[in-house]
């Protein structure tokens, strides 16, 4: 049975006859989560996880059309059931799972199985299909658990101040700052981007509670931040606010980082390998869990790891899409979020 | 080692001098004497030879990791480094391993006389005992170069700042015959192994770019006008039958060029030179890619000595029989250099040749006419200037020859290596041939970073190859290539090679059919 196509607007379902996450402006939308690349702009109708409504409103529009569901909540369209399920990507994050007549799609959205201090974590699903994301699709790629790079901030950040220096992380506003945000709590005061802070205040609004901020404005003198930790979109990196900073010590935190080459291609302080998106271990646990008799493999190194997964018996094809490849780069909204 | 591995993390984060000056001063500060000494052996190229084939370090990688060989290739392509490859695919240790610096290499030392059955037990267990970082160390320790930009002028700026030394007095010393072994710290720093009365160069003088048109330097007549080579200045001292040769980065050169070396003993008393070292064959200059084979080596063959020779074009002197001249003026120097040199040229060292003109008018179509042998166009030195401390305006001017350009698309890329392992960065560039496209060079320098990022996005959305480190790209991409040169060549197989080629921009107002063809790339070559 053929419950979703590829088209160029994006992932297709057939007799529901709505896309998921499309690159293109549609009739109806579902939407897996809130970065930029997969929640676009334009469509009429859009459905998401209940967490995510107020991102989609902030970043989209306030006057959209859309619906939300909680977790394992679920809403029958042409016949066909659809339900949110947890991600462990970002807050709001959501895989969505399509049944119809039996048959049952998940399409993963981007997601992290490793639990970190702020995201609902990762929840199997079982599947005939599985459609996955493979950003960090190496072996090289292995996280430290969330303990661990707890300790590794802070003691970046310690060692900054002994030497006089204001910690300055970059990380994309929405999802990755704020669990920087709780990763540094409690260790010094944190000032954030108005794009950050904007972004919190829409997730405070639907009711999720974060580590206290301070806004990062141009009129602060530079006493108030010397020492403390500043959170900023990566897109800033070796701008005109980042010059301001007095001593700034900056690190990008990103999977990326797990390799030197990267690390040093940035010209930064440190990097620091924070992602959001599944390991190498993750995403293969998470194929092996949803037990799909076919895995369709999307944005990143789909070329190895569908062919590694055919490899030790597990059906899978290689799936183009225009999700973002760059957890660095294009998961930003620039227009809206940087002024 | 842990101190060890904070130091070249330190280091290899930065891009600024200071701050990796400022990370060795640290170590330098608080690390055993028998480590300090064995960093600077492993930044100056005095490492042990090594102890274990990579080809069986990575087998048990894969036979530890259980990864099929193309996973691991794929793996190594992405990281771009194989000791780096190593200790990311690699589970995570079991137990942690702490010795100093000194006693890994002393170790190692050891390893490489045991059976491959004892090697491997060893690097297993170390494996198995150190964290990720300090396992890509231990990798690097093994064989393999650090590559953290720390150059032997870098190390000596640290060594100068901890000691208050001399910088150039410390790099005598750190390339002086010493082993770890054999010396202390405090001893090496001190030169006690060294005469540096013997090696102590002078800062060079340096010329500007041609700002204005000729007619504003005057009259001809107080100018002395030369062909500008593209090699490695060097100055070259000899002291009481010693020789040694310093390049303008303040490094001691002088093992690199023996020939050099030989030519210059067999000369007469003591005196300091400054020239350009260039790779000359059947008396002509070759190219600065041919010279650069022949540099940074450890040990240079004589297979190598036969197919790169060098030789040296005196431009200058600074030093006769112990007295300093350069407050003599450029007339003065030229006197005594000739008589220096009167019975003393030969196929290694050559007079840098003084150009007959009368007008400035003449000098223009000279300098295009460099191209024709390799120079790099002409240098202008006032007949009255001394030799100056660094750079000076107004004295010694260079004019280079206007590089060629030719429109060109891509066809292939290729990830680069160290900082650029994660991005496409060296490119493959063709014209057109009939219906088709023919390679006509290879350019990778020239982009912004940001550029650099575009293409390599682009690359990974257009590729033909998904696996691997080169990807054929559509031909799409147009870019303007500027060289210096151009001449027929039978070893390429568009007929051409081009002089040092590189990206001067990249043409997205163009598009393939804008291309140059091989018939207009070869029109360069009866032009120039």
């Amino acid at each position: 049975m053929r419950l979703v196509k590829f088209t160029k607007k994006g992932i297709y379902c057939i007799p529901g006859k709505f896309y998921l996450d499309p690159w293109y402006p549609v009739e109806y939308a579902i939407i897996s989560h809130g970065h930029a690349d997969h929640a676009r702009w334009g469509n009429k109708h859009y459905l998401c996880y209940n967490q995510s409504k107020a991102i989609l409103q902030h970043r989209i529009g306030a006057d959209i059309s859309i619906e939300s569901l909680l977790y394992n909540e679920y809403k029958v369209i042409n016949g066909v059931k659809v339900s949110f399920h947890p991600a462990g990507h970002i807050i709001g994050s959501a895989q969505i799972r399509l049944e119809y007549k039996g048959y049952i799609v998940v399409f993963s959205g981007d997601y992290k199985t490793q639990p970190d201090f702020i995201t609902t974590p990762f929840e199997p699903v079982r599947c005939h299909e599985f459609i996955t994301e493979s950003t960090f699709g190496l072996p090289i790629y292995k996280w430290k658990s969330e303990e661990e790079l707890q300790q590794e901030l802070q003691d970046w950040i310690v060692q900054n101040q002994q030497n006089n220096r204001t910690s300055v992380f970059l990380g994309y506003s929405l999802g990755k700052a704020q669990r920087i945000m709780k990763l540094v709590e409690n260790v010094e005061e944190i000032y954030v981007h108005s794009a950050i802070h904007n972004l919190n205040k829409a997730i405070e609004n639907s009711g999720k509670s974060l580590p206290t901020t301070k806004l990062l404005t141009a009129d602060l003198k530079k006493i108030e931040i010397q020492n403390k930790i500043v959170i900023l979109p990566p897109a800033l990196l070796g701008s005109k606010m980042i010059k301001k900073i007095p001593n700034a010590a900056t690190a990008i935190c990103s999977g990326w980082m797990q390799i030197r080459g990267n690390r040093r291609w940035k010209g930064v302080d440190a990097g620091f390998a924070v992602s959001d998106h599944a390991d190498w271990d993750g995403l293969l646990s998470a194929v092996k869990a949803t037990e799909a008799e076919k895995v369709y493999v999307t944005h990143g190194s789909q070329a190895v790891f569908s062919k590694y997964l055919n490899e030790i018996g597990i059906e899978a094809h290689e799936l183009k899409t225009e999700f973002g490849e760059d957890e660095l780069e294009t998961s930003e909204q620039l227009k809206t979020d940087i002024v | 080692m842990k101190d060890f591995s904070n130091l070249i993390s330190a280091i290899e984060i930065t891009n600024k001098t200071n701050a990796k000056i400022e990370a060795l001063v640290n170590y330098f500060s608080s690390a055993p004497d028998k480590d300090k000494l064995w960093l600077i052996a492993l930044f100056t190229g005095k490492r042990p030879s090594r102890p274990v084939k990579s080809n069986l370090m990575k087998d048990w990688c894969m036979e530890i990791t259980k990864l099929p060989e193309w996973l691991f290739l794929e793996s190594y392509s992405s990281v771009g480094d194989l000791g780096e490859t190593l200790a990311l695919l690699l589970p995570n240790p079991k137990q942690h391993i702490e010795k100093p610096l000194h006693v890994w290499v002393d170790e190692l030392i050891d390893l490489k006389q045991k059976t491959d059955q004892e090697k491997k037990k060893y690097v297993l267990a170390a494996w198995n005992g150190l964290q990720s970082q300090e396992r890509l160390i231990f990798n690097k320790l093994i064989g393999g170069s650090f590559r953290i930009g720390v150059s032997k002028k870098t190390l000596v700026n640290a060594l100068a700042k901890l000691s208050g030394i001399d910088a150039n007095q410390l790099m005598h010393s750190i390339i002086g015959n010493w082993t770890p072994d054999t010396i202390t710290f405090d001893d090496l720093l001190n030169g006690e192994h060294i005469n540096y009365d013997n090696s102590k160069p002078y800062p060079f003088c340096l010329a500007y770019a041609l700002e204005n048109s000729l007619i504003n330097l005057g009259e001809e007549k107080n100018w002395q006008v030369e062909y500008k080579w593209d090699g490695i200045r060097g100055q070259i001292i000899k002291r009481k039958e010693e020789v040694f040769i310093w390049s303008r980065g303040e490094e001691l050169v002088t093992q690199q060029f023996p020939e050099i070396v030989e030519a210059i003993s067999k000369l007469e008393g003591s005196f300091v030179i400054d020239g350009e070292i260039l790779a000359i064959k059947d008396n002509s200059v070759l190219l600065f890619n041919d010279l650069q084979k022949r540099l940074n080596r450890k040990n240079v063959t004589k297979k190598l000595l036969e197919e790169v020779p060098v030789g040296l074009y005196v431009y200058d002197i600074l030093e006769l029989n112990e007295v300093d001249l350069r407050q003599e003026s450029m007339q003065e120097r030229r006197i005594k250099l000739e008589q220096l040199f009167t019975h003393n040229t030969s196929d290694i060292l050559k007079l840098s040749e003084i150009i007959d003109f009368k007008n400035w008018s003449e000098l223009d179509e000279l300098r295009n006419a460099a191209r024709g042998f390799n120079s790099e166009g002409l240098m202008l030195k006032k007949k009255s200037s001394i030799y100056h401390v660094g750079r000076k305006k107004g004295d010694w001017w260079k004019w280079k020859v206007d590089p060629l350009t030719i429109d060109a698309v891509m066809i292939y890329a290729q990830k680069g290596s160290g900082r650029r392992s994660s991005k496409f960065t060296d490119y493959t560039f063709a014209v057109q041939k009939d219906d088709k496209l023919v390679t006509v060079a290879k350019a990778y320098s020239g982009l912004t970073d940001k550029e650099i990022t575009e293409i390599s996005r682009w690359v990974n959305k257009n590729a033909i190859e998904k696996f691997g480190p080169v990807r054929t790209v559509k031909p799409e991409l147009v870019f303007e290539i500027a060289f210096e040169g151009i001449a027929y060549s039978k070893r390429h197989k568009s007929g051409v090679a081009l002089r040092f080629p590189r990206i001067k921009r990249w043409r997205k107002d163009k598009t393939v059919k804008d291309i140059d063809t091989i018939e207009s790339v070869k029109s360069l070559i009866e032009t120039n």
